[in-house]
């Protein structure tokens, strides 16, 4: 560029020399006309496009992503269901033989089964949870004992994901299924006994290591409290920080040095934090294992200086006149933070916060160290109760042998992902609602 | 200014009740390969009983053992799972924090395969076949060394004429750990050559867990199904992992027979299929009648219905034991209890 420049200038000058008008009308050199400017406006085309292909690349992957995890997860959103009907025998109800219950509606129903094997492959088309179903059913409706009832029962998920299959093309064998579990699917599905309904027990449900049953209820809930420990910890302690560094401490070299380690831990990998926890709230504060309330403390750990950098941001984009004129009409230094300052600066603060909780949300590596990732099926009730979060029910799940855990991994990151746009929405909103421009 | 304030509050709230202890579930950690079995009882476990569902960690057989050694009491685990049996360090490490008392219950096997896309045809291998094809350095003619086969015909004429491409988990898992031990060593430590060049035991040992780095043996990471989709979209390749997910998958892909004997139920269990380790949890003695459930759980973990022939678990990819010693195994867990 410069140089450039400078041989531009050179001929100009030259040109003045020779008494000859400064500006150029002709191009000096022969072949190429305009050869620099030519040159000049190639860079800048060049530029451009590399811009566009790095905007396409990009959009490309996430489009592919995207789709990759809709398509997935659609199915997981529907589960076949088998009807049955089921005889609520008094004696086998006294011994708790449901599952007996199960096996002898499905044995009416095809009474040519008669070796071991196929017996096996029958059962396995009913999902294992099903005499679960009957229980809570009959618990719910004692009067049913001792009568024959059609009952729609969930089929397992290698029924299912045949089933849902055999829908839309000329299903093969997929998975564990087999060919005679094929041919009972078909008759089923031509008697009417099979049909497909919206799987609202992925939402009511906790960890499985049945794929039909497995949902994401518990991992949510935990998900829930381990963010509002980590909110209730870091954003008064963040902010507090921040105010004080900001508007109160004075320079010298413990408040730079604290600044500069507040930078540095911004940048710490996640998984550190998880081996302070484990060291600190686990061994020596002796607080629960896979709690909600570790983990919150962990990712407020995490949280922490970004919350203090933003806030920090946030309070210095706030003008000095304001803190001036407050303190001229006779307001403390402590007033003028509290009734002026922060609260100007608290959208973006608040727009800080929340795009952090954003972060903490999606983390799992800290987790691993306090014993999160963990199979857990009762529903957490207090902070101090064993619970996961939602990404490390994706991860869980992502390492399951069973075909159907495919489909609900898919849906898990998709929820998941839902969270996330909200979040990050609300953060948005906020800003364009309440933010001053000064 | 006000939220500031409740917010203040609501922390302070959650400090309070800080030593509130969970306590009543079973906790367990360790082995990712346990994990998938151990989960299906645990939840059997919190569907039938009264007893709240344990909790089960997957940490890895080492993780878990540094977890459950680290001492006695409601802050620690009350299992571990693990696909190997303790180390003697291990043991040590449990004694001197006072977990002295241990019981070790063996609750299956579990079998390692080599499987490939059902598109092409099954591969027979045998252990010193694919030392050769896998090794990091092989003898030719008496001298060590790097592995020159590309082809899987070039190791033995009766192997197909087929680039050698095994994916496989990186050194952290116990499942390569597995395979290294059972099928690299033994075809490898009585070697003249190795003997020669690595007359310590430890030295020999070591050079013949290493595989290939030339991109034959590919490591794509701990997670099995990852595996298998390379496969499905490979199929002149193989992959290992374990039994469990080729048992899911076997539309679409099949296990190499190894020695002649092909992976599936009856040749892991019989032992003829050779590519097998036990499976195993490790429970504290002293926890039982204070971690409530602990020892109905162990009797529901090898019970008939779970462990046995016919049991849940087998549908889930375990092999089960032999019968008598499954007896052995419950009469164990009945003294526990009692």
């Amino acid at each position: 560029m410069i140089r450039l420049f400078e041989r531009r200038i050179n001929i100009a000058v030259q040109r003045v020399k020779k008494k000859k008008s400064p500006f150029i009308y002709k191009s000096y050199s022969k072949k190429p006309k305009h050869r620099w400017l030519r040159k000049r406006k190639a860079q800048e085309r060049r530029f451009k496009r590399a811009g566009m292909l790095a905007i396409l690349i990009s959009s490309l992957f996430l489009t592919s992503l995207a789709w990759n995890v809709f398509s997935g997860a659609r199915s997981a959103f529907t589960e076949a269901q088998i009807k049955l009907s089921i005889d609520f025998q008094a004696d086998l109800v006294e011994k708790k033989a449901y599952r007996k219950i199960v096996q002898n509606a499905l044995l009416d129903l095809f009474p040519e089964v008669n070796s071991r094997k196929d017996k096996k492959h029958l059962f396995a088309l009913i999902s294992r949870n099903a005499p679960h179903v009957l229980r809570d059913s009959l618990e719910k409706d004692p009067t049913l004992l001792g009568t024959q009832q059609d009952i729609w029962l969930p089929a397992s998920s290698s029924t299912s994901i045949f089933y849902k299959k055999s829908l839309t093309e000329n299903a093969k064998r997929i998975g564990k299924i087999t060919v005679t579990q094929v041919a009972w699917i078909t008759q089923l599905t031509q008697t009417k006994q099979l049909r497909l309904r919206f799987n609202f027990s992925f939402f009511t449900n906790g960890d499985s290591r049945e794929a039909e049953h497995a949902g994401i209820l518990v991992s949510t809930i935990g998900s829930l409290l381990s963010i509002l420990v980590c909110v209730a910890m870091a954003f008064p302690l963040g902010v507090a920080t921040a105010i004080y560094l900001e508007e109160f401490a004075p320079k010298n070299w413990f408040t730079d040095f604290i600044e500069i380690n507040i930078n540095n831990l911004a940048a710490v990998p996640s998984i550190i934090f998880g081996l302070l926890g484990l060291s600190i709230y686990l061994n020596l504060f002796g607080l629960p294992r896979s709690s909600s309330l570790v983990g919150g403390m962990v990712l407020s750990l995490l949280v922490l200086p970004v919350i203090v950098i933003a806030t920090r941001n946030a309070l210095r984009a706030v003008p000095p006149s304001i803190r001036n004129a407050a303190a001229a009409l006779g307001a403390t230094p402590t007033q003028v933070v509290f009734h002026h300052t922060l609260i100007y600066a608290l959208p973006g603060i608040m727009t800080g916060v929340i795009l952090s909780i954003a972060r903490a949300f999606g983390e799992t590596a800290p987790l691993l160290m306090i014993g999160m990732v963990a199979f857990i099926a009762d529903v957490p009730k207090t902070f101090s109760d064993p619970a996961t979060t939602l990404p490390v029910q994706v991860y869980l799940w992502a390492n399951n042998p069973e075909l159907g855990f495919v489909e609900k991994t898919a849906a898990a990151i998709l929820v998941l992902l839902t969270f996330m746009v909200l979040i990050n929405l609300l953060a948005v909103y906020i800003r364009r609602r309440f933010e001053i421009k000064w | 200014m006000r939220l500031f304030f409740l917010s203040l509050a609501t922390f302070s709230t959650f400090t309070l009740p800080l030593h509130a202890q969970t306590g009543d579930s079973i906790q367990i950690v360790g082995s990712s390969t346990v994990y998938p079995f151990v989960t299906v009882v645990a939840e059997e476990f919190g569907n039938v009983t009264d007893f709240r569902t344990p909790i089960v960690e997957s940490t890895g057989t080492g993780g878990g053992f540094k977890l459950f050694c680290a001492g006695i009491g409601e802050n620690y685990p009350d299992v571990v799972n693990a696909s190997r049996t303790i180390k003697h360090s291990e043991a040590e490490m449990c004694a001197k924090n006072g977990v002295e008392k241990i019981t070790e219950i063996k609750i299956g096997f579990d079998g390692i395969v080599l499987a490939n896309s059902k598109e092409e045809e099954r591969f027979s291998l045998s252990k010193s076949l694919l030392f050769l094809a896998l090794a990091k350095t092989i003898p030719v003619e008496g001298q060590l060394v790097v592995n020159p086969h590309k082809k899987w015909s070039d190791v033995d004429p009766s192997l197909p004429e087929i680039k050698i491409e095994v994916y496989g988990p990186p050194t952290t898992s116990g499942t390569r750990d597995a395979f290294v031990e059972l099928v690299m060593e033994p075809s490898c430590k009585d070697l003249p050559a190795f003997k020669e060049a690595y007359p310590d035991k430890k030295a020999r040992k070591k050079m013949c867990h290493l595989l290939r780095e030339d991109g034959r043996y590919i490591e794509v990471g701990e997670n099995d199904n990852l595996i298998v989709q390379k496969l499905r979209s490979n199929p002149k390749a193989l992959g290992l992992f374990g039994f469990s997910f080729l048992e899911q998958n076997t539309d679409t892909i099949q296990g190499s027979l190894i020695e002649n004997k092909a992976p599936n139920f009856e040749n892991i269990s019989d032992g003829s299929y050779s590519v097998s380790r036990s499976l195993y949890v490790y429970v504290k003695e002293s926890h039982i009648g204070k971690t409530a459930g602990l020892g109905e759980f162990i009797e529901m973990l090898v019970s008939e219905d779970a462990a046995g022939e016919y049991g849940y678990l087998g549908e889930k990819g375990l092999i089960p034991l032999p019968v008598d010693e499954l007896k052995s195994m419950q009469e164990r867990s009945n003294t526990l209890t009692q």
